[in-house]
């Protein structure tokens, strides 16, 4: 199975993608992730303005089988919500990438992301699975 | 992990494979939803060899089986088939299983859960009355094929007219030289049956099924499905409606328990807590506000009292929305009753409904 793993994101080990834009990061999960979940059904997000820390869980994702916690690739401040997955979560398993992006984070520091993968180290962990 | 005799054939159809209490077993082949419609639409095959079945024998068979089932065995004939519990010694239950009379007053077959298999044969050796017991789960590979076309699948690779057969019988015969035991059982609300086949020729008949389904919609269902077909009719298993734990009649189980019949295995304790009056009910339950019920979450009254858990909960594919079954305590066990689910420190609005949830 072929994903698409854009080169330009950085990757967390529990399979969230980070795009970053100066101290903006959009946050979803990868293509291998909603491969794996199956159907996905339910989306619980943050709400606008929280906190979020690297590496702690900041919302959750359920399919019809089982229910995944959602990891921050970067610690900030929420300051979007991708609101459309509320009616149709289904766009996760469609568009993971792009349309079912999850957040937009206000950065607190771009020291973070030496912490995290980027495309050719997730390919090779996704490879071993 | 054990592997099916259908491992392979799982593989090759591309199916997703995972361990499933020590079992290497297909979780979805193409996607539950679409797989779980089919089963209500079509027709489905599932690979259930992973299921133990347990031979009792010989002029000790019945009196053995008494004792260590709730159900009236003695009235089984040649070819019927029972639900049945087999209870434990602390008013609780090793498992729910299936009782085949085979011949009657002398061969039994009884199927029991993959997860507690060597549990209970172990126990069912120790409380033996003098049966021959054997577990013969290595020799029998078991398919259930399932869905309003079943039938219809069954009557062209068979030669025993499966649709000419009433619910819960079993009939012996052969498949291609192999041995085979169909019985018209089965674990999701539609009609079909599930068919005992000698090891060797599973994959063989499983291919035929399948090929020879082709224009009826016939494909490979997955663990996955299974479970959310079985959810949607309130099916209890093994590990999230009862354990060895339940009393049977909290579970809604009373339907399978003849305790005026019979002496069995720690009736008293079993029908005692009956009779001293039940704390708690297995309802079904629909939510009211956003968010998905799982196994383990907890119910609460308005007033904030701890008032049950989930025993299984999903998104059901037939209805597109939430459902899920809780042990309740029985001032709340109405239907209509309102309560809160626990969902991850969330509470959220959750009412008791009428089961099952898909109808047929």
């Amino acid at each position: 199975m072929a994903f698409h793993i854009p080169e330009d994101y950085y990757y967390t080990k529990e399979h969230e993608w980070a795009q970053v834009d100066e101290n903006i990061v959009t946050v979803g999960i990868t293509e291998f992730a909603q491969d794996q979940l199956g159907e996905v059904v339910y989306v619980e997000l943050p709400e606008e303005g929280q906190k979020i820390t690297q590496g702690q869980t900041f919302g959750v994702i359920e399919s019809v089988k089982a229910v995944s916690d959602l990891y921050a690739p970067v610690s900030g401040t929420v300051i979007e919500v991708n609101a459309s997955l509320g009616d149709d979560p289904s766009v996760l398993n469609d568009d993971p990438v792009n349309e079912g992006w999850l957040v937009r984070i206000e950065m607190d520091t771009e020291k973070e992301l030496a912490n995290l993968m980027r495309a050719p180290d997730y390919k090779k962990l996704i490879s071993e699975k | 992990m054990k592997k099916t005799p259908l491992a392979d054939t799982h593989e090759k159809l591309g199916a997703r494979m995972v361990d499933f209490a020590g079992w290497y077993m297909p979780v979805q082949y193409i996607g539950l939803r679409e797989e779980h419609n089919n089963v209500r639409t079509n027709v489905g095959l599932f690979d259930v060899s992973h299921m133990g079945e347990i031979r009792v024998k010989g002029p000790k068979a019945v009196e053995t089986l008494e004792w260590l089932t709730t159900n009236d065995v003695s009235k089984l004939n040649d070819g019927e088939a029972q639900y049945s519990l087999l209870p434990n010694d602390q008013g609780g239950l090793v498992d729910d299983i299936i009782v085949y009379c085979l011949s009657k007053d002398s061969d039994y077959l009884v199927c029991v859960n993959a997860s507690n298999k060597d549990k209970d044969f172990a126990w069912m050796t120790k409380h033996n009355k003098g049966s021959d017991m054997t577990d013969e789960s290595d020799l029998w590979g078991q398919i259930a094929i399932q869905g309003p076309k079943a039938l219809e699948l069954c009557d062209r690779v068979f030669d025993i007219k499966v649709s000419e057969m009433k619910s819960f019988t079993v009939k012996s015969g052969t498949f291609k030289g192999h041995k085979i035991m169909i019985a018209t059982t089965g674990y999701t609300g539609e009609k079909g049956c599930e068919v005992f086949v000698e090891a060797a020729g599973t994959a063989d008949l499983w291919m035929t099924l399948l090929e020879t389904g082709k224009d009826l919609g016939c494909m490979g269902i997955g663990l996955g499905a299974r479970d959310t077909l079985r959810t949607e009719m309130k099916y209890s298993l093994y590990g999230h409606e009862i354990d060895d734990t339940t009393n049977p009649y909290e579970a809604g189980l009373g339907w399978v328990i003849k305790p005026a019949k019979k002496d069995f295995m720690n009736k008293a304790q079993i029908v005692g807590k009956k009779e001293a009056g039940l704390t708690r009910n297995l309802v079904g339950f629909k939510m009211l506000e956003k968010g998905i019920p799982r196994q383990g979450y907890s119910l609460f009254s308005f007033d904030n009292k701890e008032i049950g858990k989930v025993t299984s909960g999903t998104h059901s594919p037939t209805l597109d929305e939430p459902i899920g079954i809780a042990f309740i305590d029985v001032a709340y066990a109405k239907e209509g009753t309102e309560f809160l689910l626990d969902i991850r420190g969330r509470k959220v609005k959750a009412v008791v409904c009428k089961t099952p949830f898909v109808t047929k």
